[in-house]
């Protein structure tokens, strides 16, 4: 892997990198008809964010076998849609990710997820820094009800008890990223409860980067909300791919399609449910190798 | 289209009736019935207290509430009243901010750990155990509090005052630190544990399971959940299970009976073994009196009628705002 260098190289590769995203960006929404926007960024081209391994990741809920053997390699700085029919286990895959799965009573794991090489899942790991390092934004837009916008989004540093040097720039700097600033700047000390939905869902993904994760998971973070904000979260991720690893769970093809460097298809058929492909994105919709991936993204079922 | 949109008269909305059948009716009349005593029983019993008590009320005064004395002196040419219940009103706030001071951290505490610490098994069985506490006879929490707290209350008495005998509070008239309002709060604190503790379990459990993980996968660690999210929603849930606490507080008798050494002298010292509150005052008076006395006892059960149903009113009322402004 040649993108391993990057994590402590200094800020001026990383100006180089936020130019380089806008850019990106700009013609993305250019493409943004086209389903099949591919190969924005090819692996290797970008050198921020952390590689992330899920090796035989196998989870349970009870006796209830949920996923099956997963293997997947996330490199540094792409982005890889999960997709596949409700119940396949995406969900739970990657919230093995950053040890969410393990808030569900009875629920179990096997196997290893290796951030930057070492197991997260190893004995004596803090498993709070594991969850500074690799971020989330949730299905439904959560932000905490009782802090005002600019509180919501530096509550992370409060809550993991991290300093920081001047709060207003990082404030300003998460929500310009989260696609947000412009909004919400002449109202930093209202209640995060007033904004719409879109608005709140990028506020959490604010919220989420301002701890600097190295990898971002999101778990359907469009399916609650209409089509123009679903549009902007995707320009967001568009823009974040060039500065973390981002791995998005989604029903919607077409999302995967527009924001996706890879795409993995999930399946359960009766059993847990299993990885049954991965590849660049173009690949899986154009030519998939397995028979099963080809009926669900030409919408024979799903 | 648009004209007979225009044209079309406006109707009234009907009325919606249905015709409920005998025994529906029936049935509607007994739960309505049965639905409607307590509030009845309670304004009876307000209305009791207040007729019976109102004449005390018309001789004594304002200064009913704010002396400290009382006194029934015979005389020649009959019976003189100079009754007050000052000195009680006083005792009853004192031991009410002991028992709420010590008592609702208790409360919060046991509250977290059962909702967010305790294994499921251990969890059921200390449920039930706080839950058996609210059943138990106030006497014998009286008596424990008596034989046992007190020995060791008494010393952490002293301590206190030897260190913050500065502040007037914890200051004392005489070294006598038994049966002391101090005493009497502990003892209370215990008491209001299981309302309060309950009351704050169940609203920490229906924190919205959203925010908490938002919490968790900002790299929270358990306690800054529990300040981020937990807190803040359920703090007015903890505001309401603090006042219903502080309404027993209030009315509690016999433990407080039992302990305290009740004295109608004005008695700011929280430490000095000198106090009383409304309820036990009652109690303590009600064998040996006699005609106005008596007539007097009912106007203070009045009062402390007055005080608990403002405190839970406003109970109440915090709750409904909070909930309103806060989630």
């Amino acid at each position: 892997m040649t993108t391993e260098n990057s994590s402590n190289e200094n800020s001026a590769e990383n100006q180089e990198g936020a130019e380089m995203t806008t850019e990106t960006a700009s013609s993305s929404l250019a493409n943004i008809s086209q389903a099949h926007n591919l190969g924005k960024r090819a692996p290797g081209t970008h050198v921020m964010g952390s590689g992330l391994e899920a090796r035989g990741v196998h989870a349970w809920f009870g006796k209830h076998h949920a996923l099956s053997n997963v293997s997947l390699d996330f490199s540094a700085g792409t982005v890889t849609a999960l997709i596949g029919p409700s119940g396949c286990g995406k969900s739970t895959f990657i919230r093995t990710l950053n040890r969410m799965h393990e808030f569900i009573p009875s629920a179990a794991m096997a196997g290893e997820v290796l951030l930057d090489g070492k197991d997260v899942y190893a004995a004596g790991t803090d498993v709070t820094k594991i969850r500074l390092q690799i971020g989330m934004v949730f299905q439904k837009p959560n932000p905490f009800p009782s802090m005002t916008i600019g509180e919501n989004v530096l509550s992370g540093l409060k809550l993991a008890q991290l300093k920081v040097d001047n709060k207003d720039d990082l404030l300003e700097e998460c929500l310009v990223r989260a696609g947000l600033w412009k909004e919400v700047k002449d109202r930093l000390g209202a209640h995060a409860g007033g904004l719409s939905g879109g608005q709140q869902q990028r506020l959490c993904i604010a919220r989420s980067l301002a701890v600097k994760p190295k990898v971002l998971l999101m778990d359907e973070p469009c399916s609650a909300l209409d089509p123009g904000s679903t549009l902007r979260i995707e320009d967001t991720i568009n823009e974040l791919a060039s500065s973390m690893t981002i791995i998005i769970v989604t029903h919607n093809m077409q999302q995967a399609a527009r924001v996706s460097d890879y795409t993995a298809f999930f399946l359960s058929e009766g059993g847990p449910g299993q990885m049954i492909e991965v590849a660049p994105t173009n690949e899986i919709f154009s030519r998939p190798r397995d028979k099963r991936t080809e009926n669900y993204v030409s919408g024979r079922f799903g | 289209m648009s004209t007979t949109l225009e044209t079309a008269p406006i109707p009234t909305p009907r009325a919606l009736t249905t015709n409920p059948r005998t025994s529906d009716k029936i049935f509607r009349g007994v739960v309505t019935g049965f639905g409607m005593t307590a509030l009845l029983i309670l304004t009876l019993i307000g209305l009791f207290l207040s007729v019976r008590g109102i004449q005390t009320l018309h001789t004594q005064g304002f200064g009913f509430l704010t002396r400290y004395s009382w006194e029934v002196t015979q005389t020649d040419s009959g019976t003189t009243y100079n009754m007050g219940i000052g000195a009680m009103l006083l005792g009853t706030v004192m031991i009410s901010i002991v028992a709420l001071v010590v008592g609702v951290p208790l409360s919060i505490a046991m509250a977290l750990f059962l909702t967010f610490y305790a294994p499921a098994r251990i969890k059921t069985f200390l449920v039930s155990i706080v839950d058996l506490m609210a059943a138990f006879p106030s006497v014998l929490f009286g008596l424990w509090g008596f034989f046992v707290l007190m020995p060791m209350a008494t010393y952490w008495a002293k301590l206190i005052f030897k260190y913050l005998h500065w502040i007037p509070a914890f200051n004392a008239p005489q070294y006598f630190f038994e049966r002391s309002p101090f005493i009497a709060g502990l003892v209370l604190a215990i008491m209001i544990i299981p309302i309060v503790t309950s009351v704050a379990r169940e609203v920490f459990a229906q924190t919205p399971l959203d925010r908490i993980q938002a919490a968790y996968a900002l790299g929270s660690t358990k306690w800054g959940v529990i300040k981020a999210v937990v807190f803040p929603f359920g703090s007015s849930g903890v505001v309401g299970g603090a006042m219903l606490g502080l309404g027993r507080a209030f009315g509690e008798t016999v433990a407080v009976y039992t302990v305290l050494n009740i004295v109608f002298k004005g008695n700011f010292h929280v430490l000095y073994g000198a106090g009383g509150n409304v309820a036990s005052m009652i109690i303590l008076k009600w064998g040996e009196a006699t005609g106005d006395e008596t007539t007097a006892l009912l106007a203070a059960g009045f009062i402390l009628f007055l005080l608990t149903l403002l405190v839970n009113l406003g109970a109440n009322f915090i709750v409904r705002n909070t909930l309103k402004s806060g989630k």
